[in-house]
Formats: C-alpha cells, sequence, structure tokens
C-alpha cells in the first residue's frame, strides 16, 4: 500500500541462475554461433524446466515513418504460422507439450519466450528457428489480428487517461527522436498495416545474426551448443539495414503537458528529465542515477516520500524511476499524487524544493551507502526466479551492453558514491531538459468525447496467460 | 493495496492475462518433486516448508482466516486498512524507525486483505533471519496505530478508491460481486468506500486485530534457505503470543444470483466485461473435471475456445479468460474481455454461445487430452520461486488439500475422463445463469 517505485531495483536488475550460494552473479556461459546469433546459457538445476528465448535486435524506434507499432504487430503475427506449421498452432503445440509462451516488444527489442520442460526443448527451437525464417502470412489472419492490437490500444491506453498523458509525455521528451513514439503504434497508422508492411520489417530484421538465444535452466553450455548449432546455426545470416534513428537535438525549452478528464478524479503530476543510459550520453552516471532514484523515491524511507507524504502531508503518493537500459536516451521522472483536497501546484512546488534541495546541497553518503546496501540486496532476490536472469540478459545484450556488465552489476552499483550521484543530479535534473506532465479533472460538458479510463498500469506487463 | 506511479512504459506482450482476483491458480502452482515438510512447533503451530537453501534469502507466506467479508457494515474496508497499517509502526518503533528499519536490512514485510482472509508476505536474506521474524513479531501483536500514519493511509486508501471509481475493471468486478451477491458479505467491496474508510477508528482497527490475528486460525508456508529445526522456534516466538483462537467466522454459505445482465454507462472507447456464474466447491469431487472443462473453454490462453473465437478468428478483444474462483462460502466461475463499444454485443453473443456449447456436454477426446498434457506438463514450471512456493503451501492448507498435493495433483487431473468432463461440464456451465456486467458505452446493449 506504498508507493513502489518500480523499475529502479527491478529494471536494473541482475539476476541469476540460483545453483551456487557464492555472492557473485550467476556465470552464465556464452558463446557465438558462426553465422553471427549470439548464445547464452544460464544453468540452473532446480527443477527439471528450461526457460527458452530468442531476442531481436529491433524493436519499435525502428520501425519505418509512418509505421508506428509495426514492430509490436508483427510480434503477434509470428504466432501466425509458417510453412509447416498452421495458423494459431504454435502456442497450441507449446500447450500440448506442457508449456507456457508469449512474447513482447520494447523500444529497442523484442523478444519470444517459451517454458517447458527440459526434454522439449529441441522442440521449441525447431520452432523458433522454423519462424525465424518461414512466417507465412494471409490476409485472413493478418486483418483479425489488426483489430486486435486496436483492441489492445483500447485497453491498455485510450481506456486511460495516465495512459494518454503519458504517451504526451513521451512524446514531448523525445523531441526527434524515435523514442517520442508509442510502441503499440499510433491508431490512425495501426489502422493502415497490412500484410506487406508486416513481411517486409520481417525480412529486414529476423535473421540469425540480429538475434540472441537465451536459455535458462536445467541445461548447460555443453548440452545446448550442438543443438544451437544444428538449428538456428544452419540459417544463413542476412545483411541487415544500418540502425540508424535519427538523433536527440539539445534540448533548451521546459515543456508542459497537460491532459484534462471528467473521468479523473485524482490529479496527479510527473516530471521527466532527459538522462544518458547505460549506452548513450555520458554513460558513467547510468549507475549514479539508479542509486539517485533510490535515494530520492526508493520506497517509504527516501527524500520525495518522508518529506511530501509523511512530513508535509502533501501527497499520498510520490517516486522517482529511471531506467538504465536504453540503446540512446532515457529519462529520469518523478511523480506525485497529492492527498485528497491538496492542490497539485503545492504539490509541484514541493517536488520543485526537494529537487532544488538535491541540486544545493546534495545528497549525503549515508543515504548513498543505504541505497546501495538495498540495492545490492535486491539482486539477491532476483535470483531466485528463472525468467528474471533471462529477462534481464536479454534486455541488455539488446540495448548495447555485454553480459560482463550484468554480472558487475552489483559491484557497479557498490562502487558509486555520493560525489558521483551528485555530479549525475546536476547534470541531469535540469529545467530545459524537462518535461512536466499534468493529469486533472475536467467537469463533464455536453459533447465533450473525452476517451477515458481510470488507472496507470502497475507493472510492465506479466504475460502470464497460464491458468493452472 | 499499493497505489500505482503514473505513465510508466511497458512493454507490450502477445498476450495478457488480467487478473483483477487471486484465483486458485495461485495454489494450484508448483509441482515437481519438492519435498514438503510438515513442521509441527513445541507451542502447536503448523506450517508447510521446502527448504531450498540455493539462494540465500526464504519467502514465508501466511494467512489468518477471515476477512473483508467480515468487515461491519460501514466499516467496509476494515481488514483491508489494517493490512496497510500493521507494518507503519509497532512495540517501540514508530512507523519511521519501523520503515527504516525493514528498508535498512532489505526486509520485505507486506499485509493483504481478501474476502476471506488477512494475508501476510514476509522475505528476507538469511543474515537478517532473526531481525525479521521479530519485527513480524512486533507488527502482529503490538501495531501502534499512530495518528500520522493512520491518517496517511487513510487519505492513500482514499485517494486509490477515486481513482478504481473511474477504472472499468475495478468497477465491473466490484458491480459484478455486488450484484450477483446482493444481501451477502460477499457484495461488499474489501476496499471499502469514501464514507466507510472515513469511519473505521483505530479502536476497530485494534478489535479487528484482537478477534482475527490468532494460532487456531493461522497457516504458514516458508520456501528458501532454512531448516525445519531452524523454523520451528522463530515461529513460536513470532507467533506464539497470540491468542488461541479467533473469533468464529460468521458468513453464510451462498450461491451468486443467476443471469441478468448490468451495463453501466461510461464514456470509454472500450468496453469491459465480467461474466461469470456459480460452479464447483474446491473439495467437490467434481472440481477436476470442471477445471479441465474452464480449460478448455477460457482458461488455456491462446489455447481456449473463448479467445480461439473472440480473438483469433474475429479480432474482438485483446484479452479474454476464465477461471475457477473457488471463495470460502460460495464457488465462481469468471472471466472478462474488453470489447470497443460497436462491437462489444458480438463479443457476448460469442461468449453465450460457447459457454452453451460447454454446458451441452460438447467436448471431444482430443480437447480432453490437449488439456490435460497442458495442465500436468505446466504444473512444475511454476516451481521456480521462494515466493510463489511460499504462497501455494499456504493456499494448500487454505484449501486442506494436505502436504502431499503437489505430489497427487497431477493424479487427480490424469483421472478425468471425457464423461466426468462432460457430466460436469453440463452440472457446472449454463448459458442462461451467465451474470455479465459491462462497464462502457454500448449502443446496443441495455440493463
Amino acid at each position: 500500500m506504498r508507493e513502489t517505485v518500480l523499475g529502479i531495483g527491478t529494471a536494473a536488475l541482475i539476476l541469476g541462475a540460483s545453483q551456487a550460494a557464492h555472492a557473485g552473479m550467476f556465470n552464465p556461459e556464452t558463446f557465438t554461433l558462426e553465422n553471427g546469433m549470439k548464445v547464452v546459457v544460464i544453468p540452473n538445476r532446480r527443477a527439471p524446466v528450461v526457460s527458452h528465448w530468442v531476442w531481436y535486435n529491433v524493436g519499435s524506434a525502428d520501425s519505418p515513418l509512418g509505421q508506428s507499432g509495426i514492430a509490436h504487430f508483427l510480434e503477434h503475427l509470428m504466432f501466425k504460422g509458417t510453412d509447416t506449421i498452421p495458423p494459431g498452432e504454435f502456442s497450441r503445440r507449446i500447450a500440448r507439450n506442457g508449456g507456457n509462451d508469449n512474447a513482447f516488444t520494447s523500444n529497442d527489442f523484442t523478444a519470444y519466450f517459451q517454458n517447458i520442460a527440459r526434454d522439449r526443448l529441441e522442440m521449441v527451437m525447431e520452432m523458433e528457428a522454423d519462424r525465424m525464417t518461414n512466417l507465412r502470412l494471409r490476409d485472413e489472419d493478418v486483418l483479425p489480428e489488426r483489430d486486435v492490437v486496436l483492441e489492445e490500444r483500447s485497453q491498455r491506453v485510450d481506456n486511460d487517461p495516465g495512459a494518454r498523458l503519458g504517451e504526451a509525455l513521451d512524446n514531448a521528451q523525445f523531441m526527434h527522436h524515435p523514442y517520442r513514439l508509442p510502441i503499440i503504434g499510433w491508431r490512425h497508422e495501426m489502422a493502415q498495416y497490412d500484410r506487406e508492411k508486416a513481411l517486409a520489417f520481417y525480412r529486414d530484421h529476423y535473421a540469425p545474426n540480429n538475434a540472441v538465444l537465451i536459455v535458462a535452466g536445467d541445461v548447460d553450455a555443453a548440452e545446448l551448443r550442438p543443438l544451437a548449432e544444428r538449428i538456428y546455426g544452419s540459417i544463413p545470416p542476412r545483411d541487415l539495414p544500418p540502425r540508424t534513428r535519427v538523433q536527440e537535438p539539445p534540448q533548451e525549452a521546459a515543456r508542459r503537458v497537460t491532459l484534462s478528464d471528467p473521468r479523473v478524479r485524482q490529479p496527479s503530476m510527473s516530471r521527466s528529465y532527459l538522462a544518458p543510459s547505460y549506452s548513450a550520453g555520458d554513460t558513467a552516471q547510468a549507475y549514479p542515477l539508479q542509486v539517485l532514484a533510490e535515494v530520492l523515491g526508493g520506497g517509504g524511507t527516501s527524500r520525495l516520500y518522508r518529506e511530501l507524504v509523511v512530513n508535509q502531508q502533501l501527497a499520498v503518493g510520490v517516486g522517482a524511476f529511471y531506467r538504465p537500459t536504453a540503446l540512446d536516451l532515457s529519462s529520469f521522472r518523478v511523480y506525485a499524487t497529492p492527498r485528497p483536497g491538496v492542490d497539485l501546484e503545492a504539490v509541484e512546488a514541493a517536488v520543485d524544493a526537494e529537487i532544488r534541495k538535491v541540486l544545493a546541497e546534495g545528497v549525503t553518503e549515508d543515504e548513498v551507502a543505504r541505497a546501495r546496501k538495498r540495492m545490492s540486496a535486491a539482486s539477491v532476490y532476483a535470483r531466485d526466479s528463472l525468467g528474471t536472469a533471462a529477462r534481464t540478459l536479454g534486455t541488455a545484450l539488446t540495448t548495447g551492453r555485454t553480459v560482463e556488465d550484468v554480472e558487475a552489476w552489483p559491484d557497479r552499483i557498490r562502487a558509486v558514491t555520493a560525489e558521483q550521484v551528485n555530479a549525475a543530479a546536476k547534470a541531469v535534473l535540469v529545467a530545459g531538459h524537462s518535461v512536466t506532465g499534468l493529469l486533472l479533472p475536467s467537469a463533464p460538458s455536453e459533447g465533450a468525447s473525452a476517451q477515458p479510463e481510470g488507472e496507470a498500469p502497475q507493472t510492465p506487463p506479466i504475460g502470464d496467460r497460464d491458468q493452472s | 493495496m499499493r497505489p500505482v506511479a503514473p505513465f510508466l512504459a511497458a512493454c507490450f506482450m502477445a498476450a495478457v492475462m488480467t487478473t483483477t482476483l487471486k484465483p486458485e491458480q495461485a495454489l494450484a502452482a508448483e509441482g515437481g518433486s519438492a519435498d514438503v515438510e510438515v513442521v509441527r512447533t513445541p507451542g502447536g503451530l503448523e506450517a508447510y516448508l521446502i527448504h531450498a537453501p540455493a539462494v540465500p534469502f526464504l519467502s514465508m507466506a501466511f494467512d489468518f482466516e477471515g476477512g473483508g467479508a467480515l468487515d461491519p457494515e460501514g466499516k467496509e474496508g476494515l481488514a483491508y486498512m489494517v493490512s496497510g497499517l500493521l507494518d507503519e509502526g509497532a512495540g517501540d518503533l514508530d512507523s519511521e524507525a519501523f520503515r527504516t528499519e525493514l528498508e535498512d536490512r532489505s526486509i520485505r514485510l507486506s499485509f493483504d486483505a481478501t474476502k476471506d482472509g488477512f494475508a501476510g508476505s514476509l522475505k528476507t536474506l538469511t543474515e537478517e533471519r532473526g531481525r525479521a521474524f521479530e519485527l513480524l513479531r512486533l507488527a502482529v501483536t503490538q501495531p501502534r496505530f499512530d495518528e500520522e500514519p493512520v491518517g496517511r493511509i487513510r487519505s492513500q486508501i482514499l485517494s486509490s478508491l477515486d481513482r478504481q471509481l473511474e477504472d472499468p475493471q475495478y468497477v465491473a468486478s466490484e458491480s459484478w460481486f455486488a450484484t450477483a451477491f446482493q444481501g451477502h458479505p460477499y457484495a461488499r467491496t474489501t476496499q471499502g468506500t469514501p464514507a466507510s474508510i472515513e469511519a473505521i477508528t483505530v479502536d476497530d482497527m485494534r478489535g479487528f486485530v484482537g478477534r482475527r490475528l490468532a494460532q487456531g486460525n493461522l497457516r504458514i508456508g516458508v520456501a528458501g534457505d532454512i531448516t525445519a529445526a531452524e523454523l520451528a522456534p522463530l515461529l513460536d516466538a513470532t507467533f506464539g503470543a497470540l491468542p488461541e483462537e479467533a473469533a468464529p467466522v460468521e458468513v453464510a454459505n451462498v450461491e451468486p444470483m443467476p443471469g441478468g445482465t448490468t451495463v453501466i454507462r461510461k464514456n470509454l472507447p472500450q468496453s469491459v466485461v465480467m461474466f461469470g456464474h456459480g460452479a464447483v466447491a474446491r473439495h467437490d469431487p467434481d472440481y477436476y473435471a470442471a477445471y479441465v472443462a474452464n480449460y478448455i473453454l477460457g482458461g488455456g490462453g491462446f489455447s481456449s475456445r473463448l479467445m480461439e473465437e473472440i480473438r483469433e478468428k474475429r479480432g474482438l478483444a485483446y484479452s479474454v479468460y476464465s477461471y475457477l474462483y473457488p471463495l470460502d462460502h460460495a464457488s465462481l466461475w469468471i472471466g472478462g474481455t474488453g470489447t470497443e463499444n460497436a462491437r462489444v454485443s458480438q463479443s457476448i453473443e460469442i461468449l453465450r454461445r460457447e459457454v452453451a456449447r460447454m454446458a451441452a456436454g460438447e467436448v471431444t477426446q482430443e480437447e480432453l487430452d490437449n488439456a490435460k498434457t497442458y495442465l500436468t506438463g505446466s504444473f512444475p514450471l511454476r516451481l521456480t520461486s521462494n515466493d510463489e512456493i511460499a504462497r501455494m503451501l499456504v493456499g494448500m492448507q487454505t484449501a486442506k488439500l494436505g502436504p502431499n498435493f503437489l505430489k497427487e495433483r497431477n493424479g487427480f487431473i490424469e483421472a478425468v475422463d471425457l464423461d466426468d468432463l462432460k457430466r460436469v461440464a453440463e452440472r457446472v456451465f449454463s448459458a442462461d445463469r451467465l451474470h455479465v456486467v459491462v462497464v462502457g458505452n454500448p449502443p446496443d446493449l441495455e440493463g
């Protein structure tokens, strides 16, 4: 019931196979196939199951102009059949074999996974390799799926004022770079998707030399390598288009976006600052910024919570959020929801005062030490789950990082000093690089066609379709 | 019970199972060959344990029988509000001192209230184990309910209610229960109403703690880096000071109201639908056949009939799902979907048709076989996290499944034959009894 801050300990997590109780990371094994496909194996013998993933180095930010969201649409169409597997049969076959599967799309990557008994690993590898090259699409499958993603957009975005403001915020934060586009796409462009556009995107980007294979669970590299070489290694590499994205110009004007909707009963504010990531901008700040987010908004003893929620009693919820994993620039965000009866202006002023205080006086060594300790502990908890290991490594390898980077995360967090945090705060918390988003109620009026909904999604979605 | 961060970007998935309630799947989670130890403490407590020493931490889940359904009239949300305050100061530690210690030691402690129970979870690194259990002891035996945290948590709940009253999923779910269980405690909201949350006093909360937190109605599940010998004294030290017995749970058994469509007008582009009717109790011999039938009808993700007909063939929805939801005093089959206003009646029509087809016993051996291979094969897949295992060990006790359930469960599924499946499908499913709630602006639906 406390505001949880998502993404700091979670997005940045390292995790690993929970086999050895030594305090290090999980020591994944890696190799590269002759066609350029990277392979990562994370042995975890806890149960006779494997989590098998293929990650493609392509995401929503690689969509052609006018085709926003096409990467996500293709992700849906990847379940629509190949020369040998009829439409819809992919997931049914996984299920008949006692497995779960799903897929998801982000700015920089698209990932497909199956969780299944270890003796079915070869089967899922064959199926995944098959749809890497043999996708067959018919209009009778593509067109209903276009309606599906439009319904998905309604469910996630259009029914939800908070999510609609979020789109406006991203769009203002990135003035030029394609991160300004929604991952799911703009509705008017989604309505124009067709078979040819999807296939063109597929042919451009789906190739073994643009993919990473990750297997976590009851298997090791010695067992996996021959399978990987035979199944994926036999697929010829393709020439890939250069991954050229337009880059963000210098930002100097603070922006504000405001959404008023009769269905908003609970106003809220969010402030986003353009920030470096692990891979772009002043990348040395990526670790200090994670610690800064923890000190500012990482739970019930963070600065924002103690000050705005407990001491001044202005807010019911506050937080800070920074995601360091991106191929290009990222953002550092703080948000606050006022107590019933408190003006949003007062809350925003209090947020600003806390930010000024950090810039003027800095965070203390003690605060940083506490944050570092909490964050390292989170990495222990993260080692408990199969999926988290694969997800963390996949995200890293598709956003410009290495396995070594992931392995070194706890050490690098433990090395962060207050001085570094303060330097990063000064570099990033700059008004001219910011967007302030305000979600406001409005009196319903005749003919106001608010497209409404109530509640921001709590976390990145978990595609748990498994009902047993 | 956590206010959520607005505007967080998320990944988009091919399919998402929306869960608005915590169904039984939580307890049918883990499988495989893990050995469940029944830990009986010198003080007379009992816990289920799976010892998993690979990573140096443990997860404990626990549940006191009796939750929001017992909230007094006009004090709805009492159990829920208590769940937000037990970790906000206890013993000599005020809220700030208590929270600081939890966070600095990376101890994750939280409480939650459901209709039937008051649940908690504790997660701690092995090195902080002793203090973690000590803080839990303080939370359940000496909560402070100081003025500042009480005011703060109250305002957080009010704020979150405010937001939820415009969340179509929440509105659909609450409306479904309100209409299906009219006049019964299950009709009332666990999270309270603005008026009832305002009315709750510290005395009410102390009364709840005194009546409900006891040893006799407590179920405990532990997974991770701890042995039975280490756990037993910790449990006695933590819960031993609680009263022997809780007050009796006085909630009548009830059948949900059959039939009817309720439309709640909201200016939304997509209508949100919740549907359901009565089903079978968890301990009913037909439960597993019903479970298999639900998998085929709506529980099987991409493989279910509802998904095939509503999403795959016609593109009417992104998400459509259903599950068995056995409460302590009622048994439900419920589900949900969402379709643009202009076409939502088509989704509901297909839903009714598919429910009727299942109710007529139209199911094949091949569907049964496929359901079995999935349900039995996927059972061990979730034996991969201490949190889930601990929750499931509690669920096994709540449902009185016994410590060998993990080994027995696939046998129960395998034992379902086609005659059982047809008979139980006819018994459980009914298009006529289907109670549907629509939140949105459908042009061609009234109710």
